[in-house]
């Protein structure tokens, strides 16, 4: 697999870039600001980019800005943001029109390596991943009223693991459960809001998002 | 068309009819106040220089008996308006016209004796005093009653921790020049009417004594003519006589340039000391949250990796041992990630208050409806004042409204920036209870922000917060054409 990292700070790009080559992946590029990360991806055609938000000159969301301008360009490039703090703002804003390949991040998911391996892996393949912290905030903003208060609790927690991105086999492994409970409370939890049903992993984690984001 | 005038009439006539009543109002008022102020000088001079014995009253006898009807209208004319507490002051002017139709009464003689006048003239001073005063304080809720727009109290406010002993030696409100401000106003507004009536009194005397035909028939003319159209033309007058008044008020009643600035210092004094602690207490947190969190996180990191180091031949040992210190870590970014989400937000200094604020209302636990935006940046400061302020009352409604939905409204407009939260929970929120919302206000106040609340019990409350501050340009970046 083929990567492009935009990262200011030079140890963490330096760190990132062992941690993918070191997993069997490719970096093409490691840049430091979104204009190169633009001329990068344009150049290398790569399988991912891998963005942090805060880019030079600006410091501010110069990255998100970037990895937005870089899907236009490019549609359907898969694009991990990662970020020192997730807003839902940005998730929105990343998710919005979107049919996948989107991660959101928070950097402290790169010491886990496993996990952001296979966050990397997962949006790479044109699936999402969803910062659990991004997750647990939608679900705060819609538990007072509607459908979802009326979840249980291990349906919210089917619902939160779906939300981030994950398949029913890593759910089911998750909650130590097996994959036909996964899939039964799913079942449930779309009946629940109403959603259209679909097969597709990805199809059903985009219409859970887009519901928990409708305010 | 037609229908509009119909009803236009009617409406015309009936706001002449109250402008009458209120130059009315307005000219018992100043009379009243004046006779007033002048009786304990005219008692005085009566028990000084008047006749020993109480002579023949005269013609104008029956006639001055009017006079202290003036106070009895006017009390009537407050509590009709404007409560019963106001017209109290309208009693304080009682003693004095009685006082002055007693000596009149008297053919100019005092009354009940020179030495009884003499003891009652100074309080009868005392009372004109506040007499005065009452007539500022009440031509000012006229005014503003009338026009809509606040003449502010000019009085000096008694510093805080004063006992009334000090400022009595200090000189009370006799040193306070709002005082004799006021006393100007009195006597002013009563020569003016006085002035005013004795032209149209002392008219037909001097038309009689300089003859009709000669010199003066345009005069009776205008006279004769504007006898008979007198009512219509108090009606007429009523606004531009209300006008002036108003424009006099305003000079003479509000707060001088002087009182202004003052003001203007001690406000500022004030703000600059709320902003002075609030910046110490922040810093205090900060430092707090830093050794209590991050700080102490960083040293058991520290010692888990060098217990790690000294048994790094032992790999049972050496996996539980990493492992902790990654989550040790991941604790401290959390800690260190909140800690920065409270000094400045990230999304605030990425985005401005506009998005900062819909970020907020997106983490709340209930539905937000957010309106408008701003077409640029505010300064920095103000940014994180309306931004924290915002933050407050959106944890306020969460914590104590029970509200079911919240809207949001951010504007610029004129030079405010406004925004204004409403929740449909059960209200009653008051800020003089509750430690948040004056904090919220008096950390505005160093914007020259204010924070207007209106929050009946049972709801909907309302929060209207506006700074005066210019946007800049918002900020053109390489991607803002694409992204």
């Amino acid at each position: 697999m083929r990567v492009v990292i935009a990262e200011d700070l030079f140890l963490l790009r330096d760190g990132l870039t062992r941690l993918l080559e070191a997993n069997g992946m490719k970096v093409t590029a490691a840049v430091e600001d979104g204009e190169q990360l633009l001329a990068a991806i344009a150049a290398d055609r790569p399988d991912i980019a891998v963005v942090d938000v805060r880019l030079p000159p600006s410091f501010t969301d110069e990255g998100l800005r970037a990895a937005l301008a870089a899907r236009q360009a490019h549609p359907g490039l898969p694009v991990l943001v990662l970020s020192q703090f997730v807003e839902q703002l940005y998730a929105r804003e990343l998710l919005a029109g979107s049919s996948g390949g989107i991660g959101y991040l928070l950097k402290d998911r790169v010491l886990d390596g496993s996990q952001f391996l296979d966050a990397v892996q997962r949006v790479a393949q044109g699936g999402t991943a969803m910062d659990p912290e991004v997750i647990t905030r939608l679900l705060t903003h819609n538990s007072s009223a509607g459908p979802v208060s009326t979840l249980s609790p291990r349906e919210r927690q089917v619902l939160a693991l779906m939300a981030e991105g994950r398949s029913n086999a890593a759910i089911a492994q998750q909650l130590v459960i097996t994959e036909r409970a996964v899939a039964k409370h799913t079942a449930s939890i779309f009946v629940r809001l109403d959603l259209q049903p679909s097969d597709d992993d990805n199809r059903r984690v985009l219409a859970v998002l887009a519901y928990l984001n409708n305010d | 068309m037609k229908a509009e005038v119909i009803t236009g009439v009617p409406r015309r006539m009936g706001r002449a009819c109250a402008d009458g009543v209120r130059a009315w109002y307005v000219a018992t008022m100043a009379v009243t106040g004046l006779i007033s102020l002048l009786a304990g000088p005219v008692l005085l001079g009566a028990a000084l220089f008047g006749p020993e014995e109480s002579g023949h009253s005269g013609l104008g006898g029956p006639l001055i008996l009017t006079v202290p009807l003036g106070p009895v209208a006017l009390w009537a004319l407050c509590w009709a308006t404007g409560g019963s507490g106001r017209a109290v002051g309208a009693v304080l002017f009682a003693p004095g016209a009685l006082a002055v139709t007693a000596t009149h009464l008297y053919g100019g003689a005092a009354p009940g004796g020179r030495s009884v006048s003499l003891w009652l003239a100074p309080s009868l001073v005392v009372l004109g005093l506040f007499g005065a005063r009452w007539i500022a304080t009440e031509s000012r809720r006229v005014v503003e009653r009338w026009t809509g727009r606040p003449i502010p109290a000019p009085y000096r406010r008694p510093a805080e921790g004063v006992g009334a002993w000090q400022r009595l030696s200090a000189g009370g409100w006799l040193t306070d020049p709002a005082t004799w401000r006021d006393l100007t106003w009195a006597f002013l507004t009563g020569f003016a009417v006085l002035f005013t009536a004795a032209i149209v009194v002392l008219t037909p005397i001097a038309m009689e004594i300089f003859g009709r035909n000669g010199l003066l028939f345009p005069l009776v003319v205008v006279y004769g003519m504007g006898f008979w159209v007198a009512p219509f033309a108090l009606l007429w007058a009523a606004p531009p006589v209300l006008r002036v008044h108003e424009r006099a008020a305003r000079s003479l009643l509000g707060p001088s340039r002087r009182t202004e600035l003052t003001r203007q210092v001690s406000h500022l004094a004030r703000t600059r000391a709320d902003t002075i602690d609030a910046g110490a207490a922040e810093l205090r947190r900060i430092e707090r949250d830093l050794h209590d969190g991050a700080q102490a996180r960083l040293v058991a990191l520290g010692m888990l990796l060098t217990v790690a180091e000294q048994v790094k031949h032992d790999p049972d040992a050496l996996g539980p041992l990493l492992a902790e210190a990654r989550t040790s870590s991941v604790k401290a970014l959390g800690e260190l990630r909140d800690l920065v989400r409270g000094i400045h937000p990230p999304v605030l200094a990425d985005r401005g208050l506009a998005d900062a604020v819909e970020a907020t209302a997106l983490d709340l636990p209930l539905p937000v409806t957010f309106t408008g935006g701003l077409p640029g940046r505010a300064p920095a400061p103000v940014e994180s004042a309306a931004y924290f302020a915002v933050t407050e009352l959106l944890a306020n409604v969460v914590k104590h409204a029970g509200a079911s939905h919240v809207w949001i409204e951010i504007g610029h407009s004129d030079g405010l920036l406004r925004i204004s939260v409403t929740d449909d929970g059960r209200g009653g929120a008051d800020p003089s209870r509750g430690t948040g919302l004056s904090g919220t206000e008096r950390r505005l106040a160093a914007f020259d922000g204010v924070l207007a609340i209106s929050s009946p019990s049972g709801g909907p409350t309302i929060v209207n917060l506006e700074i005066p501050c210019a946007l800049s340009s918002p900020k053109t970046s390489s991607f803002s054409g694409t992204g």
